[in-house]
């Protein structure tokens, strides 16, 4: 403990200057880098935010000497495929940790397999080993609704849920945990474990990406990895987002990626294909039109679902 | 008699904000954290019960004052001790040790001596809690 927080236990001060306050904890920093590397997800930002405003203000109420009840910081994220909730995740765990919600600010990911036993008195351990290991940052949960299964009355997930929802009461200080999945699997998990709904602060929805934030998403992935459209290549591209969306299984930034893996493998058999050349930096950051027109997606009629 | 061993044990108990601190610092030193507890007193005893496996790669003391708390509850009335165990070359061995737990009321030690042959001595230190048989040492205390 600082010697000016040791002063202020004696005499709780009166008048607290905020914009102080909120660049000593450093949140500015975080909120502005979450809006510049995370695109699009306009409510989950405001909901950050809010967040990120109460704690601030639970902090100043806290050397005022005011009453403060220990904010329960449980969430849920739901939304499509690709829309960025493990990322919010992580970042959720600096953020927690610049406003001292959590101790360590690590992020323990876990899915239902960390969780649950395969028989009879495993499950139990294994839950609170990963809890114990969790203690003090985020135990990040993926696709939660796999925990329950109705269909199974001896499934041993009921186990783990039981002690998941102890633990997220009793060390409310100790730990926070993000659920996460899509929206109507999340919804009918809650249906089935009210328990969990109650003891949950946030529950956030994350929306699809519309075109222009996907487009924007692929120029910046290019732009970390070195690479860059064409002009030709990026109306290219629009069109191909266009009609992707279209298709069945597409998971939103996961596909841009997906795709942009396989764009680079055609730009390398593209430029591998004329050997007696030489090539120059320019060469080999552009990316074509023809890279990205090969693409199965553009074949309409040949009934071709799957990601090409 | 009070049982002093390992590190502390002259000071007053520690209390549980204290030993968390304890546990925090071993567990920044990348220790391995174990939770143990006995009804044998006998300095000699170095093979205490474990509770639980070894408690390795946690970040916060949390998870491990929730597993004294529960251990606490179970064997309360015994010695339990917290050790920290560094796996690193060259140690390989407990570097912190301390007790955490102690029965409400230790009886302490007899010592009996044994006349040998010539006018050599032969010297035993004898729990008195030890006459019982374990698992009741200290219950009904």
């Amino acid at each position: 403990m600082t010697q000016a927080q040791e002063q202020i236990r004696e005499t709780p001060p009166e008048t607290i200057d905020l914009r102080h306050e909120f660049a000593d904890l450093g949140i500015g920093d975080v909120l502005d880098q979450l809006d510049s590397e995370l695109i699009g997800l306009k409510p989950v930002k405001t909901r950050i935010r809010e967040i990120a405003s109460l704690l601030l203000v639970e902090r100043i109420r806290q050397k005022m000497a005011l009453a403060t009840t220990f904010p329960t910081l449980h969430m849920s994220f739901t939304g499509n495929p690709g829309t960025g909730k493990t990322t919010v995740a992580l970042r959720m765990a600096g953020i927690l940790h610049k406003l001292g919600f959590v101790r360590r600010g690590h992020v323990i990911s876990v899915t239902r397999d960390d969780l649950v036993g395969q028989y009879i008195g495993h499950t139990a351990p294994k839950t609170k080993e990963i809890l114990k290991k969790a203690m003090g940052g985020v135990l990040f949960i993926d696709e939660a609704y796999y925990l329950y299964r109705p269909e199974n009355e001896r499934d041993y997930g009921q186990e783990a849920i039981e002690i998941l929802l102890q633990i997220m009461e009793a060390q409310r200080e100790d730990l926070v945990v993000i659920l996460a999945g899509y929206g109507d699997r999340m919804e009918k998990f809650f249906q089935s474990n009210p328990g969990f709904r109650s003891r949950i602060a946030h529950h956030i929805d994350f929306p699809d990406y519309s075109d222009g934030e996907l487009l924007w998403i692929a120029e910046l992935m290019l732009q970390q990895q070195n690479y860059r459209f064409s002009p030709e290549a990026r109306e290219a591209f629009t069109r191909y987002i266009g009609i992707r969306k279209e298709q069945p299984l597409f998971s939103n930034a996961r596909s841009i990626r997906n795709a942009l893996d396989r764009i680079r493998l055609r730009q390398a058999n593209r430029i591998v294909a004329k050997l007696d050349r030489t090539l120059t930096a320019d060469d080999v950051m552009a990316i074509e039109a023809g890279d990205v027109l090969a693409s199965r997606v553009f074949a309409k009629g040949t009934g071709a679902a799957g990601e090409g | 008699m009070r049982v002093t061993q390992g590190c502390f044990s002259f000071l007053p108990d520690l209390t549980d904000e204290q030993i968390a601190a304890q546990v925090q610092y071993c567990l920044d030193k990348g220790w391995a954290v174990n939770i143990e507890f006995t009804d044998d007193p006998h300095p000699r005893n170095t093979y205490w019960d474990m509770w639980g496996l070894p408690m390795f790669d946690l970040r916060d003391a949390a998870g491990i004052m929730k597993e004294l708390a529960d251990c606490r509850r179970v064997y309360g009335d015994r010695y339990i001790r917290i050790s920290g165990f560094d796996s690193g070359h060259g140690w390989e061995s407990v570097r912190l040790s301390f007790i955490v737990n102690r029965p409400r009321e230790e009886p302490g030690f007899r010592l009996d001596r044994q006349e040998a042959a010539g006018r050599n001595l032969h010297y035993a230190t004898h729990s008195y809690a030890a006459s019982r048989p374990e698992g009741e040492r200290y219950t009904d205390r």
